[in-house]
């Protein structure tokens, strides 16, 4: 079977930094793909390469089994692009801006409000693009790319710079979009964005995949310590480190904190000593897999 | 061709929409019109104003016909005080005083105003000639006819309305062509365009449908101005020429627009880069002044510039009635120009900032 995306070895500079430095994946029919990692990882450019719009210095990407570049008119209708919140045209309605694209694609009005409908925007239809939230941008920018039904959306930072309320609407948008059965692939710089939606992920850092798999797997992986905490003096730091040798107590005058790998018999010994108030037990994330891959903190 | 209708159709109403935009190309010319075509209304130097002090019979007995040539150029205000009409020319309040005593007609004048004083004196002098010839009853040997070379109707407006015209559409398309190309760019559109069915071909000829429609809308609105009673504009029975005239300059002007916006990065640079084009080839192309007044090596210059072309056509087939085929070579000139620079404009253009 051939894969929807196979990236081998990509490369690209400009001048004297390795943007993409050698980087080779492959996404599946139907799965959500995410490319994380900081700023200037080379993200989007590995993005841009996959969708066409640039040319790679070296190496091989096949898009359904075609090449992307140059300018693929059999591919174009079949893949969606989300640019960001200001790629619309000037001075537009919601309504306006997604019957302009529907029809670039040969789609009618009538699925063009449907689409805004799925979007929840049919309020804001007649509100100018410009006059639009945040995230209703966000969502009408995605409808943008979903109008001509494409079976691999593209999406690029959907959430960035939005309030938490907006991308957690988002996120529910974005799995729907993927439930439907098409292949989406997003990029993002939210750990937490990638680990809620993302069948897989590729850590990207200075322009290489650093790791690749489920965000589950990744995590485990790295047999990270299980954070406990509970409310700063619910009991003495002394008598906390002595429930269980090896684990680390820190007490930060908020928070107790007990790291450990055996998280069963701490939570035992703790509702024993009448402890739990305000737990919170946090396993490790993506946070901690970046922190292991490159040895610094995860800075988006 | 797909793409072409809703590209048209979003940048137009982009257009419509856009105040500032609207303002700048249609009602900012159109002031000009209306202050140049006011202004210019009563060409040439106004009447030279006169006393006549109690009765002058060499005025009061000319023929009608005579007397209103005479109005004319002069205005004659009776005033019976002599010592108050002296003192008024003295001021300067008036060129001058006549008087006439029996077969005497005396002028007092101020050598303040030397122009209008001659004038003044060469005028009257006439008058008593004409008054000498009319009492001796001998029929003139001598007739002096005039005959204006232009059409009768060539006031102000005929020549003002065709420049005005010219710069108004070159501010457009230039505006219109680089502003679209720079923000598209940086707002991504194009990136969007390109990851689109549509083809490049769609996309600059809708550019290009929609700044011939703004073009022939302003031709529309300055024509349909111009013509008011006010300002009197009258076209020759060739002015139809002006539309292909108007959609040629279109393609020239947009090409200027194109090269702009290709180089440029923002919409400021852009218009700064417009405006350092544009207003300088309105003044050399004549549109605000006369380009005949200007020196000879300034209107050799101006020839590399569309609109000087496309003002000298349009006074041709609008004004001064000629042919259509009198413009073709104009027309040439402004196709030509359109390809060449759009051609490097062409050559300049990049998709995307980076």
């Amino acid at each position: 079977m051939v894969e929807t995306i196979q990236v081998d070895d990509v490369r690209k500079r400009y001048g004297d930094v390795a943007a993409v430095d050698g980087v080779s994946f492959a996404v599946r029919e139907g799965e959500f793909f995410g490319i994380l990692g900081p700023n200037g990882a080379g993200k989007t450019t590995t993005l841009e390469i996959i969708e066409g719009l640039r040319k790679a210095d070296s190496g091989s990407v096949r898009v359904f089994g075609e090449s992307p570049w140059p300018r693929n008119p059999a591919l174009l209708p079949r893949i969606g692009v989300q640019l960001q919140a200001s790629s619309f045209f000037e001075r537009l309605t919601a309504r306006e801006q997604i019957r302009t694209f529907a029809a670039l694609y040969g789609v009618g009005p009538a699925r063009a409000d449907e689409m805004l409908e799925e979007v929840g925007l049919t309020e804001k239809a007649n509100t100018r693009s410009e006059k639009l939230s945040g995230g209703q941008m966000q969502r009408l920018s995605i409808a943008l790319a979903l109008v001509h039904d494409p079976e691999l959306v593209f999406l690029d930072e959907p959430t960035a710079a939005l309030d938490p309320q907006a991308r957690r609407n988002l996120w529910d948008l974005l799995r729907r979009i993927n439930s439907t059965g098409r292949t989406v692939v997003l990029s993002t710089h939210y750990l937490d964005e990638a680990e809620a939606l993302c069948d897989r992920v590729a850590i990207m850092d200075h322009g290489r995949v650093l790791e690749l798999g489920a965000p589950a797997a990744l995590v485990r992986g790295l047999a990270a310590p299980t954070r406990v905490s509970v409310v700063s003096g619910a009991l003495p730091v002394e008598e906390a480190r002595t429930i269980q040798s090896g684990a680390a107590v820190d007490d930060d005058g908020v928070s107790l904190t007990i790291a450990t790998t055996e998280p069963g018999p701490v939570l035992a010994a703790l509702a024993e000593r009448d402890a739990l108030h305000g737990l919170s037990v946090r396993g490790a994330t993506l946070e901690d897999v970046f922190l292991h891959l490159t040895g610094r903190e995860y800075r988006a | 061709m797909k793409g072409l209708g809703p590209l048209s159709r979003a940048m137009l109403l982009g257009f419509l929409r856009d105040r500032v935009t609207l303002f700048f190309t249609i009602v900012f010319p159109l002031m000009f019109l209306v202050l140049f075509g006011g202004l210019f209304k009563d060409a040439g130097v106004s009447q030279t104003e006169i006393l006549q002090i109690g009765n002058v019979p060499v005025i009061d007995q000319m023929p009608a016909d005579a007397r209103t040539e005479l109005d004319k150029v002069l205005k004659v205000e009776r005033r019976d005080d002599r010592q108050a009409a002296l003192q008024a020319v003295r001021d300067g309040d008036y060129a001058a005083a006549v008087e006439q005593d029996g077969g005497r007609v005396i002028v007092h004048y101020s050598a303040a105003d030397q122009v209008r004083s001659g004038t003044v004196r060469s005028i009257l002098n006439l008058l008593v000639q004409d008054a000498n010839q009319a009492a001796s009853g001998v029929p003139p040997r001598f007739n002096l006819e005039l005959s204006q070379v232009e059409d009768e109707s060539l006031e102000a407006i005929q020549f003002v309305t065709p420049g005005l015209l010219g710069w108004a559409i070159a501010t457009g398309a230039t505006f219109g062509a680089s502003l679209t190309l720079v923000s598209w760019r940086r707002k991504r559109i194009l990136r969007r365009l390109r990851l689109s069915p549509a083809r490049v071909p769609a996309i600059v000829l809708a550019r290009v449908l929609v700044s011939v429609l703004i073009a022939l809308g302003q031709t529309a609105i300055f024509l349909g101005v111009a013509s008011l009673p006010y300002f009197g504009l009258r076209l020759s029975g060739y002015w139809w020429m002006a539309v292909p005239l108007v959609v040629c300059a279109t393609l020239a002007f947009m090409s200027i627009g194109l090269l702009a916006g290709a180089w440029a990065k923002t919409e400021e640079s852009a218009s700064a880069i417009v405006n350092l084009i544009v207003l300088p080839m309105a003044f050399l192309s004549g549109s605000f002044i006369p380009a005949d007044n200007l020196p000879g090596w300034i209107r050799t210059v101006s020839n590399v510039f569309p609109l000087k072309h496309l003002n000298d056509a349009m006074l041709d087939v609008m004004v001064r009635g000629q042919p259509p085929t009198a413009v073709l070579p104009q027309v040439g000139i402004l196709i030509g120009f359109a390809v060449v620079v759009a051609a490097l404009a062409m050559w300049l253009f990049r998709w995307d900032d980076v």
